[in-house]
């Protein structure tokens, strides 16, 4: 007997390269390309906050921005396309000024204690938060603020986005005095990944905020507790209440957590999932973001269903 | 679309509002009784393809309950298959609807700049003594504190919205408190009246030559008095015909970004992708500007006509007039003046029996400056929050729907009736080389004659101010506001400036929508500069940091600034000023929060608004 032979597939089309210059470097990426991706080719470590490897990038938070000659403003090199014979500069005055500026923006008015890159941009664009002043007390009544008005300031302290932390669910915390508003997990809960949305971005200007509908809490809302959310924070603003517990006990310490690949065993899909120990107990569950079944998404199962392999309390 | 409502049902008053608005519902999903003979469907794309019904629908909705409350908001969402979150997150978006329960006549008061300069906040104060603070219900009315209101020829102004069975919104304008005051109790205020323009009757205005003049309601008037005659010469010469002419005459836009309108119409023209949208940009908000708003309420049929023709060259048969909901007696005329011209045949089907289609729909705003950002128009007309989008893709490739738009405003567009009727290169003889046409300007502060003004490019800042009348109040001129509050500070040593696009770039400053604001010595420049910063603040959507943090930050230091209670000295203050403007101007995503800065920073490099030891000079 013969053996079956599978028809091959038609070879994809050739991809064209754009060649283009960034900081005196000449560089070809494929067409399509980001100029992002350029920079990474070559090395050049741009700070990104709001990009994100699984979502459409939504250039909310601009400190990515670099020079494009002969553009009249900086452009964020997290979602324009490279164009052939472009040239960049990604470390001249004018982008150290804006990329300093929205570091110190973001920390002076948002708590950025767990946001892993941002000390390291503070001290890179020598950024001085404190120059605006004390904070702001927290605002209980933020999801109150109205589009179109608020108090003349006397500037003495600076604005913040601090607000008491939203526990209302056993399974994950909001501390929104951690949101910079990066529009990643909205975009997670909607249309990109999990068509859920549950929430959105209410609200205008700085007192825009995530929320549900009428702020209510989240087992009243459309929340389904996949935890997609959690999974594309950048700032910790969204974190498992396990780990939000060992925070606040101060007991968190992730040099003392292993991190173990595994499959998980509630249905066929075969998600992948990490679980992160730390003394023999799970603390929190994620799905790596380049696996090509979950890109980091999970369901309430994979995420949260863990508490039957804890030993019991 | 799996959507998870909330637990909360509309009132019959709520429901009859919305359903009178979209019909009645059609499917039981969507709220309609069970019916006995089974089950019917609606649902998928269709369902979901009616979220641009969104803001109209909450606007229906408001009118009549006065606020948004979960169950009406819940009956909403089900009605247009939109998450109920999102329908807030759209509906918290703009200023002018409530989200609590309120009083049924709420009385917006402008304390913007104009209003500023004619005594608007002793008329605050006035009503804070007598009425209570803003927001306090007084036998179920209530006032606010506005943003510029576009009545600026005619400050102070209020606007009152009435919600209810007849609900009413009514412009206010040359007001004083005990005016006020008698309304808030319940008064009717006198009917509002267009302004007659300062030139009215003049020879040679191509723009303002029927205003006060002809009946803005007589389509037959209109006729009378040369209407329709430039669409019947775009017959004539076709679509390419036009554009060549608006080509020729190197029209350039009118809403403040100058870009050649020509270039826009024929980028639009080539592309093959259908169907192609036509947006009027009448979201007039820029503080101190009301030309548009002249424009509609006296000559309404003249945009319709524009737009036609637009429509012609550029291959649209949709258009929409994105209005400011802060204009009722500009939507009352051209709403009529819709009705009219479909009435007659001059829009709709067959227009003139030549065989081309076009309609107009009006989409009214809700209290979002931002939405006059030619992408944010585009969001806010989809249903969707008011958020500009990053440009490429640019709006000819990519725009309303994703489809290939003319944006173009209200002032820009009346302008192709001239340069149809005389010529692309008749037109380009006006003005100056680079400049070309009749500009409207808006008058307004310490002049004694303020309204719009018809003059061509190249015309002195002094001869306009003249022609205005001149500083009115007897003192002498301390500034003036060029541009709007995204444009910049003159001294009176800059009078002769020639107003042209080109000289206002030499000269570091721009014409931006055509605002000239006269302001006196007896002013504080420092509380100019404060309201400017805190609209900024109020206006910017929120979407990218540099703009959302930096008008806040920059209004504190102002604020430190006018207290004397600097952070080190004043010079650190205003250097932070200097730096917190270059990076919104650098790094923002759209206008708004690249010029957020300008007027500012052009006051404290111009004047001595700061003296050297903190507070204000004198």
């Amino acid at each position: 007997m013969n053996p079956i032979v599978l028809p091959m597939a038609p070879p994809a089309p050739a991809t064209r390269l754009i060649s283009l210059t960034v900081d005196e470097q000449p560089v070809e990426v494929p067409e399509g390309s980001t100029i992002l991706d350029a920079c990474r080719k070559l090395g050049i470590d741009t700070p990104t906050l709001c990009y994100g490897e699984t979502l459409m990038p939504a250039n909310a938070c601009r400190i990515c921005v670099v020079e494009l000659e002969g553009a009249r403003t900086l452009i964020p090199a997290c979602s324009r396309k490279v164009e052939p014979d472009m040239v960049i500069r990604t470390d001249s005055e004018r982008v150290r000024l804006s990329r300093k500026m929205v570091i110190e923006f973001l920390a002076s008015s948002v708590d950025l204690s767990i946001t892993p890159p941002a000390q390291d941009y503070l001290e890179r664009y020598d950024g001085r938060p404190e120059r605006y002043g004390p904070s702001a007390p927290p605002d209980p009544d933020r999801d109150k603020r109205r589009a179109g008005h608020h108090e003349r300031p006397d500037g003495q302290t600076a604005a913040t986005v601090h607000q008491p932390t939203k526990i209302d669910n056993g399974l994950y915390v909001r501390d929104y005095s951690k949101c910079i508003l990066c529009y990643k997990c909205v975009d997670a809960c909607g249309e990109q990944w999990q068509n859920t949305f549950a929430i959105t971005v209410a609200g205008r200007g700085f007192d825009a905020r995530i929320s549900t509908e009428y702020a209510n809490p989240l087992p009243e809302s459309a929340c389904v507790y996949c935890g997609n959310c959690i999974a594309v924070c950048p700032t910790g603003a969204l974190m498992f209440k396990s780990e939000h517990d060992l925070r606040d006990a101060a007991t968190w310490d992730e040099s003392r957590q292993t991190r173990t690949e595994t499959i998980c065993p509630y249905c066929g899909v075969g998600c992948n999932l990490t679980l992160h120990v730390q003394d023999n107990e799970i603390v929190k569950v994620t799905s790596p973001a380049d696996h090509d079944i979950t890109r980091g998404n999970l369901c309430i199962k994979g995420r949260f269903g863990f508490q039957h392999v804890n030993p019991k309390a | 679309m799996d959507l998870r409502l909330l637990d909360a049902e509309p009132t019959t008053d709520e429901r009859a509002a919305i359903d009178a608005f979209l019909g009645p519902p059609v499917s039981t999903w969507a709220g309609a009784d069970a019916v006995e003979d089974g089950h019917s469907a609606h649902g998928g794309h269709a369902a979901r393809a009616q979220r641009h019904e969104l803001l109209p629908t909450l606007h229906a909705l408001h009118e009549r309950a006065g606020w948004i409350s979960p169950g009406a908001l819940n009956y909403v969402a089900r009605r247009l298959t939109i998450p109920p979150a999102d329908v807030y997150g759209v509906a918290t978006f703009y200023a002018l609807f409530s989200m609590q329960p309120r009083a049924s006549r709420v009385l917006h008061v402008c304390n913007d700049l104009a209003c500023r300069c004619a005594g608007s906040d002793k008329l605050i104060e006035a009503l804070t003594d007598r009425v209570g603070p803003h927001g306090s219900d007084t036998d179920g009315a209530t006032w606010e504190p506005s943003p510029c209101l576009g009545q600026c020829d005619r400050a102070p102004a209020a606007f009152l919205v009435g919600s209810g069975e007849n609900p009413t919104e009514r412009e206010l304008t040359n007001v004083d408190a005990e005016a006020l005051i008698e309304i808030l109790r319940g008064a009717t205020p006198a009917s509002p009246k267009s302004a007659t323009p300062p030139q009215a009757g003049e020879p040679n205005l191509r723009l303002l030559h029927r205003i006060g003049l002809v009946d803005p309601e007589s389509l037959d008037e209109y006729r009378a008095h040369g209407g329709y005659a430039a669409l019947r010469r775009a017959f004539d010469i076709g679509p390419e015909g036009v554009l060549r002419e608006v080509l020729d005459s190197k029209l350039m836009g009118r809403g403040g970004a100058a870009f050649p309108t020509g270039r826009k119409w024929d980028a639009v023209a080539r592309q093959p992708r259908r169907p192609h949208y036509l947006i009027c940009n009448a979201d007039e908000s820029e503080p101190g500007t009301f030309k548009d708003r002249v424009i509609m309420e006296g000559d309404p049929f003249s945009l319709i006509e524009s737009m036609t023709i637009a429509a012609y060259a550029t291959g649209c048969e949709h258009g929409y007039v994105y209005l400011r909901g802060e204009y009722p007696l500009a939507q009352r005329r051209l709403e009529h003046a819709l009705e009219q011209a479909r009435h007659h045949g001059v829009l709709g089907e067959d227009i003139l029996g030549h065989g081309f289609r076009f309609d107009i729909e009006l989409r009214k705003g809700a209290g979002a400056y931002i939405c006059g950002e030619e992408t944010a128009i585009f969001s806010s007309i989809e249903g969707y929050r008011g958020e500009p989008r990053n440009k490429p893709p640019f709006p000819v490739e990519r725009g309303l729907f994703g489809q290939p738009t003319v944006v173009n405003n209200v002032e820009t567009l009346v302008n192709v009736l001239p340069i149809v009727l005389e010529g692309g290169p008749a037109f380009a003889q006006i003005g100056t080389e680079r400049s070309t046409g009749p500009k409207l300007f808006c008058l307004s502060g310490a002049v004694a004659k303020p309204g719009i003004y018809e003059v061509p490019f190249g015309t002195t800042l002094r001869e306009l101010l003249d022609l205005a009348g001149g500083v009115s109040t007897g003192r002498s001129l301390r500034a003036v506001l060029l541009g709007g509050a995204a444009g910049s500070f003159l001294t009176p040593d800059d009078l002769d400036l020639k107003l042209t696009f080109e000289d206002a770039r030499e000269a570091g400053t721009t014409l931006g929508s055509g605002v000239v604001l006269a302001i006196d010595d007896a002013m504080d420049l420092a509380e100019l500069l404060m309201t400017i910063a805190a609209f900024m603040r109020d206006e910017s959507c929120g979407q990218c940091v540099p703009c959302r943090v930096g008008t806040v930050r920059q209004e504190e230091a102002l604020a430190r600034l006018a207290s004397g209670r600097t952070r080190g000295t004043v010079q650190d203050e205003l250097d932070l000023i200097a730096e917190i403007g270059q990076a919104m101007r650098d790094a923002s995503i759209c206008g708004l929060g690249q010029t957020a800065s300008s007027a500012v920073e052009s006051a404290i490099a111009r004047f001595e608004v700061f003296t050297s030891n903190g507070g204000t000079t004198p």
